[in-house]
């Protein structure tokens, strides 16, 4: 079971409930906005605290509020791709990219990340001077680097042009292929969700 | 008019800047943890120790360095524990002008530290922590090194307090020569002597450059440090 996780949670002022039990690589959380799609994923990758319930992924359990089991977000080995990216602004693209990279676990090197992604040529950029899906492209090495035990990626696809859009795309698709991690993917967009996913989860309200 | 600064005026000056300096030196890291404080926690007391730390910015000078008198003082609760334990008195010599010093600018320095601290993106935080940072780590690496444009507004500030401290200064330390009678209490003592009129602006001359300089250097080294859109003031 890649995905096992039934948690109720505050999500701004409504109190939401989401249950997703699945093999598949990739799961797509889907819903209109403001239903917490965003709140789940950082419940998941520990940064916010959900009222009850558990989050197992693959053999790890990450949250289970009936035993008493709550990994700070450092130990959860979440790759988490924000939507606002949150690329340290102080830190150039390579620092930027080693920050979670970790010797022991070296699945990828930052040599291999930097050509599968392409972007090597901008290692000694600020993210300042990036691109939009430049600094996506950053955002999703860097989760890689840190050697995840999962991937969390909230709207990739926002804010790109479509041929942007088409580039993330293929490379979500090669690292669901390729690297096989398991991967929670939260999108509004129906036609990304239906290329992308082995399973889709809806949320809606009430 | 003689060469300057004369050995008499260097000497006030070097007593100010030992004193401004130890003051700031010891101040630093205690405003700093204040700032975070104030600015990342939610505790019981928050107001109470906000309001403590504000206080001298809002209270007469002479009040806080009484005060210090009843605290510091060789009597007082203080005072007498620290010259029992460590055989340190504060009270008339220049530690207790820099304690004095220290006190007032403390506020200062927690309020521009606090305000940079407050600018730093939390999310960046919880960016560090996913990338498997402790929160200490994500402290050194991101909170601290982004929110520096701040210490180094506020140590400048404190540092230009300091220098500029009088009425603490007076009530607590007095105005001994070579020991606790820095440039603002020399600036006074020249302006009770009729005929000294030189001295004072020579003093105060020097009171200008120096807040200045401490300006300017604060300035340089955050441009340097954070780039040209970073600014002190």
């Amino acid at each position: 079971m890649s995905f096992d996780l039934a948690l109720t949670y505050r999500a701004g002022e409504s109190i939401r409930g989401c249950t997703i039990r699945s093999e598949a690589g990739l799961v797509a959380v889907t819903g209109p906005s403001g239903i917490g799609k965003t709140t789940l994923l950082n419940c998941i990758a520990g940064l916010d605290r959900p009222l009850a319930g558990h989050i197992r992924i693959d053999v790890t359990t990450l949250f289970d509020s009936s035993a008493n089991i709550d990994l700070p977000p450092e130990r959860r080995g979440a790759g988490y791709v924000f939507q606002d990216l949150r690329l340290f602004p102080h830190r150039t693209v390579a620092a930027n990219l080693a920050y979670g990279e970790r010797p022991d676990a070296h699945w990828m090197s930052r040599a291999e990340a930097l050509d599968f992604l392409g972007i090597a040529h901008l290692a000694r950029r600020y993210p300042a001077t990036l691109s939009g899906g430049e600094a996506k492209r950053v955002a999703i090495g860097r989760a890689l680097l840190s050697a995840p035990r999962f991937l969390l990626l909230d709207e990739p696809l926002t804010s790109l042009d479509p041929a942007r859009a088409e580039e993330i795309l293929r490379l979500i698709e090669r690292i669901r292929d390729e690297l096989k991690l398991p991967t929670l993917l939260v999108s509004h967009a129906a036609s990304e969700v239906e290329r992308l996913a082995g399973e889709v989860v809806i949320l809606a309200p009430g | 008019m003689t060469a300057w600064p004369t050995a008499a005026e260097w000497a006030v000056v070097a007593l100010s800047l030992k004193v401004s300096v130890l003051a700031v030196l010891v101040t630093l890291p205690l405003a700093y943890g204040l700032a975070w404080l104030l600015a990342r926690r939610r505790f019981p007391g928050r107001i109470l120790l906000d309001a403590a730390v504000h206080l001298p910015l809002v209270l007469p000078p002479v009040v806080t360095g009484w005060v210090l008198l009843l605290l510091f003082g060789r009597t007082g609760p203080l005072g007498h524990w620290l010259e029992g334990t460590f055989g340190l008195v504060l009270v008339f010599r220049w530690t207790g002008a820099a304690l004095a010093a220290a006190v007032m600018a403390l506020p200062l320095m927690v309020r521009a530290m606090r305000l940079s601290i407050e600018a730093v993106d939390r999310r960046l935080v919880g960016a560090a922590r996913t990338l498997g940072a402790t929160p200490w780590r994500a402290f050194r690496t991101v909170t601290l090194p982004l929110s520096l444009p701040g210490v180094a507004a506020g140590t400048m500030l404190g540092f230009a307090r300091s220098l500029g401290e009088f009425g603490a200064t007076i009530t607590f330390a007095s105005n001994i020569p070579g020991q606790t009678r820095t440039l603002p209490l020399a600036i006074y003592t020249d302006l009770q002597v009729p005929g000294a009129e030189s001295a004072v602006t020579r003093l105060a001359i020097v009171s200008v450059l120096l807040s200045v300089a401490a300006l300017l250097a604060s300035e340089l080294l955050v441009r340097r440090s954070h780039g040209r859109r970073a600014h002190v003031l």
